[in-house]
């Protein structure tokens, strides 16, 4: 066994981002996230690892510190809520234009506007479908668990570098603030320049020796005919995702007649309702998309021969209810329920809500 | 003071013809040219070239860098 | 011996004075004829070749007519967001603290949108050096106010002339840059005469030796042109800049520790 211990998510954050050999943690504090840097200035990784962590003037700069970071072939990364978030867009989609690779944490609140410090699922739109402008994704994880929220740092760092792409971890203060049993990841050292010039050389801006042509971490091409093959490159680069990194979890699906999806917090809720339906009688399972984007559609297809109708349970107006409607295409009712503003919703209310969006009763 | 002997070298194409080389030079070398290159400037050229001493002002200040400069000592 | 003989005489090798640095790259400059950013490039490029730090030096472009400075100074750059620079630079100093790491900007980008990063960057003492192209205007998108636009100066935007009641003061971020204890050499440069760009190239020389040294934050502001913008010839640009320009920006050093 590793090293096992009873953690809060947003610590677990912070302590995976040491352990994975993470260069640099730029960030700025906002509730319900600033324990992860605070963990991080608590555990002086400089002295450790050699990670340098610095708290930003704003979560523009922090962002752009880390596309400064990534620019240089290091595993950066920063955090924020979702009003942090929003600064951030302009400079998450510079990162995906750039094609860079880094690590964003959204530890979701209440909006829209400054809203409230409790846990939400409202940012879903924000995280799949842009957020910032152009034709861009990112890869999205969800975690559910303390567990995952130790797992998805180093997975994270993983799929951005494959695809050269920055990867956000989309959380809420529930998971977040949660303490839970975890076991942590072992130390992985931090690359060494030598490393770095293997892995990355052909685009890292670490200083142009004469052997090669410079290196230019740009978003910028002028020239619309040039631009519109990149973005074919870059529409490609996201059908891969979709082809090989879909991560999604069945829980009581094979016999089930009737389907929640729901990821992150709603998800472990969900786990409950799934258990209190069946002692009802209803046969329902629990389908949690793990990667939001890529998005587990064809799962969700391939469960359309036994289901007969689906309740997307959000801690939002309704978000993910419309990429489960597009897997599903109509084919069976798809209903949502959710509370928002902050509630978290009841196993109770999920199971009436199932009983009456989609049994009718 | 040994005095000096100079010449330039403008690279016409690329000469944008925007004279502050005409300005620098100090013993007033430099015109911009009747005709225009290829991108439509009256590029700069060596007008009066026996008075150039070579001192370089014109490549200092030429914003695209297309003069070389060269200097020999007077006999 | 006739004039062309003797020219052609003195035109070779041996002789050979004043030539473009192998740091600058052979593509053709974007700016306009005159425009200052070009003289500029040139002395970044002519300090980086002589201290022999082409392969140890990392720039970060902004957003404005500058953008491209990638395309012609032959080093590893990053293109930064509008006003970000600093932010790139700040961490890719501290990830590669071995690195000599500049911005370049322009006022609009660094004194307008990107105030707060310069400011941070600066009150950190971040080990980089600013180069901050200060033409009173924004050239890229065709002759905007800028912060530093002097008053009753007529722009896009200000077709009646700056008015700093409505829009405030031409900005002295130089100065106010002095003023914080993480910054170590400030200095106001020029590029209009040779004298001018012998200095400006000292000054950065200088800057890229106190990144050697670690000693902290370098910024040199170039009191520059924009034909373009200002709507005047090259030479009658630079005229109107040491009239109006240099009495509000004055020329030199505030800050050398
Ligand atoms: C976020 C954002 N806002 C606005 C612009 C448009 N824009 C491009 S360059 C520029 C001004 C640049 O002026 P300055 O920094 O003075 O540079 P110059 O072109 O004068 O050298 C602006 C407003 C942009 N690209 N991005
Ligand atoms: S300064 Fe350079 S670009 Fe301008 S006219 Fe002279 S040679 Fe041509
Ligand atoms: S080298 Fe000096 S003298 Fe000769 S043309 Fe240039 S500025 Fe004039
Ligand atoms: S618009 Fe102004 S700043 Fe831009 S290239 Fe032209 S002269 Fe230079
Ligand atoms: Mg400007």
């Amino acid at each position: 066994m590793g090293d096992v211990r009873l953690m809060k998510g947003n610590e677990v954050i912070a302590e995976a981002a040491i352990r994975c050999g993470c260069d640099g943690y730029f960030g700025y504090p906002i509730t319900p996230q600033s324990e992860i840097m605070e963990t991080l200035m608590i555990r002086r990784p400089q002295e450790e690892t050699g990670m340098v962590v610095l708290q930003a003037e704003s979560e523009v700069a922090a962002i752009n510190m880390v596309y400064g970071g990534a620019s240089c072939g290091k595993k950066v990364m920063t955090s924020s809520s979702s009003p942090g978030i929003s600064l951030k867009a302009e400079g998450i989609t510079y990162l995906a234009g750039a094609e860079l690779p880094a690590l964003i944490v959204n530890i979701v609140r209440g909006g829209p506007g400054l809203g409230t410090i409790q846990p939400a699922q409202s940012d879903y739109f924000q995280a799949v479908k842009g957020g910032g402008h152009g034709d861009y994704k990112l890869i999205v994880l969800a975690p559910a668990s303390v567990q995952e929220m130790n797992d998805f740092v180093d997975l994270s760092f993983k799929l951005a570098f494959k695809y050269l792409n920055p990867a956000m971890i989309l959380s809420d203060g529930v998971i977040g603030q949660m303490m839970e049993k975890v076991e942590l990841s072992d130390f992985k050292p931090r690359w060494t320049a030598e490393e770095i010039k293997e892995i990355s050389g052909s685009w890292a801006t670490v200083g142009k020796p004469a052997d090669r042509e410079r290196n230019i971490s740009t978003s910028l091409d002028l020239d619309s005919a040039k631009q519109e093959i990149f973005n074919h490159k870059l529409q490609a680069k996201y059908r891969a995702m979709e082809e090989n990194e879909v991560r999604f979890e069945k829980i009581a699906c094979d016999d089930a007649e009737y389907l929640f999806v729901a990821y992150g917090s709603s998800a472990r809720i969900c786990q409950k309702a799934v258990e209190q339906a069946r002692e009802k009688g209803i046969k329902v399972g629990l389908l949690r998309p793990i990667t939001l984007f890529p998005y587990p559609t064809k799962a969700i297809q391939e469960m359309l021969k036994d289901v007969k109708g689906i309740l997307s349970v959000e801690m939002s107006a309704g978000q993910m209810v419309e990429d489960v409607r597009l897997a599903v295409n109509g084919k069976v009712p798809v209903e949502h329920f959710g509370r928002y503003g902050g509630i978290i919703p009841t196993p109770e209310e999920v199971v009436e809500a199932l009983e009456q969006k989609i049994l009718g009763k | 003071m040994a005095k000096f002997k100079g010449a330039i070298v403008v690279d016409t194409e690329k000469c944008k013809g925007c004279g502050l080389c005409v300005v620098a030079c100090p013993t007033k070398v430099i015109e911009l040219a009747r005709d225009v290159n290829g991108k439509g400037y009256h590029y700069a050229h060596m007008a009066n070239a026996d008075a150039c001493i070579g001192c370089s002002s014109c490549g200092l200040v030429c914003p695209d860098t297309v003069i070389t400069v060269y200097r020999v000592k007077a006999s | 011996m006739t004039a062309t003989t003797e020219i052609n005489k003195i035109i070779s090798k041996e002789n050979l004075v004043y030539n473009k640095t192998s740091v600058l790259l052979d593509n053709e400059m974007h700016y306009c004829p005159g425009c200052t950013h070009g003289v500029i490039h040139k002395v970044i490029a002519e300090v980086i070749d002589e201290m022999g730090i082409q392969d140890k030096t990392i720039g970060v472009s902004p957003v404005g007519c500058s953008v491209l400075a990638y395309n012609y100074i032959d080093i590893d750059w990053q293109q930064a967001a509008h006003g970000r620079a600093p932010a790139l630079a700040t961490a890719t100093s501290r990830l590669m603290p071995e690195k000599y790491v500049f911005t370049y900007q322009g006022d609009g980008d660094l004194a307008s949108i990107g105030c707060a990063e310069i400011i941070h960057a600066c009150n950190r003492g971040e080990n980089i050096v600013v180069f901050f192209v200060n033409n009173a205007i924004y050239g890229m998108t065709g002759g905007q106010m800028a912060p530093t636009t002097l008053e009753g100066q007529v722009t896009a935007t200000t077709p009646y002339g700056r008015d700093c009641k409505v829009t405030g003061f031409p900005m002295k971020i130089t100065e106010m840059i002095a003023m914080l204890p993480g910054t170590r050499f400030v200095t106001r440069q020029s590029a209009e005469t040779p004298g001018a760009v012998r200095k400006l190239k000292k000054a950065a020389q200088k800057a890229f030796e106190n990144t050697r040294e670690n000693k902290g934050l370098s910024f040199i502001e170039i009191v520059g042109t924009c034909s373009s913008g200002w709507k005047l010839s090259p030479v009658k640009s630079n005229e109107w800049m040491k009239e109006n320009m240099f009495p509000y920006y004055p020329l030199g050093t505030l800050k050398d520790e």
